[in-house]
């Protein structure tokens, strides 16, 4: 039965994989992208050293500044996590057609592309993150700037809950990323998604500002909203914030939002493809 | 045999005829800059809500910085519709040998890659900066005499100078690369993020840089400080706002010469 388990998951895990090794190969890219944000992170640590600056106004702040710069670089290590962008693999065979072909595979259309796409956004973060890792948490001390530094998280307890809710995280910005390739699939075209998309996912996923330091009046609104589960939840559990019940709570939000969007994707996927026409060519 | 146009009336044909071509599909453009308006539009939602939970950042206030943020959100959005051109120059003029052609036109090379393309969606960036600039008025009470009208308009040509300078050194690089490369978004994109809040909250090599080796302070932060009229808190002398956006025309002028550099390096891509 095992061995049964395993054929079946094949395909899918083949599909994870060799997208993952192909998007690895894209070292300059991951490059410039790292270039760009360790200057937007300087920025933004200092813009928040500036406002925690007054002494009465960093008392009443729900988050420390040291808080707030780790935030600050988690976000940056995990922009690539954002689900703002079509796959752009299914975006293209959405233009060329060549979807047909993945009709006529004798596997699940969604659990395919699901796994394509997960190799997809695993390695682009994955390199990405470790080299933020090093600048922030390593090369920053070095240099003697410590205060700005990446700190590690509270203990041993919120370092594996962290883990295991990035783990969560990726499945559910998989998850959304299907919405949009569904969507790309109905509309074909990407563009529109994309632009309308992305700032909303920068807002209330953290990765603006963290989720704390919106307003008061919105805090439950902005944690029980699915995007809160990408890195605002992760978050939290890093700095000790959500703890024994509270970290599982989490972690829970996080699974029922992926349940809830795989199966949205997954009804909307096969409603759409019944309805597909490929034009001849 | 009629006379052929003038540069400007070259340029303002350019123009014509690319906004004409993207006004074919009102819907797209419509939407284009709507998505603009909006994308730009989320660093209000991040300096609002940081003064919403702080009340002041060392002394400034939400309508002051403002001014700050509206502005050089105004210049990057012209520059920005100007050297369109320049920033695809790697992509779509260099590998596909289209530059070959523009070379041959008896016509000034940069005024024909800045006719290229003339965006219409980055008006959605241009009213957000407008719309904060509103706001700051009201918040800060912000005195819009001719001498601040003025200085608003010289530092606004000075900043669209500074960022279309960054974009043809962002084009002068992909001579030697063959492609448009991201990372001059450091400078654009990143110097829009720097330059909307005020200087004086930056460490100080972050202040030298943006002084002196990419003057973004000359053409945001010393004009700006003349509109509100308030010193400067590092000691600046008060007149520096009504010379400092000459630094943008300045920055223009090198990258130019940098530029005619890399042409002189370029040979065909041979397709």
């Amino acid at each position: 039965m095992k061995d049964g388990w395993r054929e079946i998951a094949r395909p899918y895990t083949a599909a994870f994989a060799s997208r993952f090794l192909q998007m690895l190969q894209y070292r300059t890219a991951a490059l410039a992208g790292f270039g760009t944000q360790c200057w937007w992170g300087g920025i933004k640590v200092m813009v928040f050293a500036a406002f925690y600056g007054g002494a009465s106004a960093a008392a009443q702040a729900p988050m420390s500044l040291e808080h707030a710069i780790t935030y600050t670089w988690l976000a940056q290590g995990l922009l690539v996590l954002m689900p703002w962008l079509v796959d752009p693999e299914v975006a293209q065979s959405v233009r060329t057609g060549s979807v047909a072909y993945d009709r006529l595979r004798p596997v699940d259309a969604y659990a395919l592309w699901y796994a394509r796409s997960a190799g997809w956004i695993a390695a682009r973060l994955l390199p990405r993150a470790a080299l933020m890792l090093g600048f922030a948490a390593v090369a920053l001390p070095l240099l003697g700037l410590g205060a700005w530094a990446w700190q590690p998280p509270v203990g041993v307890a919120a370092a594996l809950a962290f883990a295991l809710s990035m783990g969560l995280g990726l499945a559910l910005s998989t998850a959304m990323v299907m919405l949009l390739n569904v969507a790309t699939l109905s509309a074909l075209n990407e563009r529109g998604i994309n632009a309308l998309s992305a700032p909303l996912v920068i807002v209330l996923s953290g990765n603006l500002l963290p989720l704390a330091l919106l307003p008061d009046a919105w805090q439950t609104a902005l944690l029980v909203q699915p995007l809160a589960g990408l890195m605002d939840i992760p978050a939290r559990l890093y700095f000790g914030q959500l703890r024994g019940a509270d970290a599982l709570l989490g972690l829970a939000l996080q699974c029922f939002w992926i349940a809830l969007l795989v199966a949205t994707g997954r009804w909307l996927l096969v409603r759409t493809m019944r309805r597909l026409q490929v034009q001849g060519g | 045999m009629s006379r052929s146009p003038g540069s400007i009336a070259l340029f303002l044909r350019l123009v014509k005829a690319s906004v004409g071509a993207q006004a074919r599909y009102p819907a797209s453009a419509l939407m284009l800059t709507v998505g603009q308006f909006l994308v730009t539009g989320i660093e209000v939602v991040a300096v609002w809500a940081m003064f919403h939970r702080f009340g002041e950042v060392r002394g400034w206030t939400l309508g002051e910085v403002a001014l700050f943020y509206g502005l050089v959100n105004c210049m990057f959005a012209l520059a920005d519709a100007l050297g369109r051109g320049f920033d695809v120059l790697g992509t779509e003029f260099l590998r596909s040998g289209a530059f070959d052609r523009l070379l041959l036109r008896p016509r000034p090379l940069a005024l024909q890659l800045m006719g290229h393309d003339f965006r219409i969606s980055r008006m959605g960036r241009l009213l957000q900066g407008l719309a904060v600039i509103g706001f700051a008025t009201a918040q800060a009470g912000i005195a819009w005499t001719p001498e601040a009208v003025a200085v608003a308009l010289f530092a606004l040509a000075g900043g669209v100078a500074l960022f279309l300078g960054i974009l043809v050194l962002q084009g002068t690089l992909s001579f030697w690369t063959v492609e448009s490369l991201e990372i001059a978004n450091v400078l654009t994109y990143g110097g829009v993020q720097a330059a909307q809040y005020p200087l004086a909250l930056y460490a100080r090599w972050f202040r030298r840089l943006l002084t002196f080796a990419v003057p973004l302070a000359c053409v945001a932060y010393y004009p700006a400080l003349l509109i509100l009229g308030r010193p400067d808190p590092l000691g600046a002398p008060h007149w520096v706002g009504w010379v400092s956006p000459l630094a943008g025309f300045v920055f223009l002028a090198l990258a130019f010469r940098v530029w005619g550099l890399g042409l002189r390096h370029y040979a065909s891509t041979g397709s």
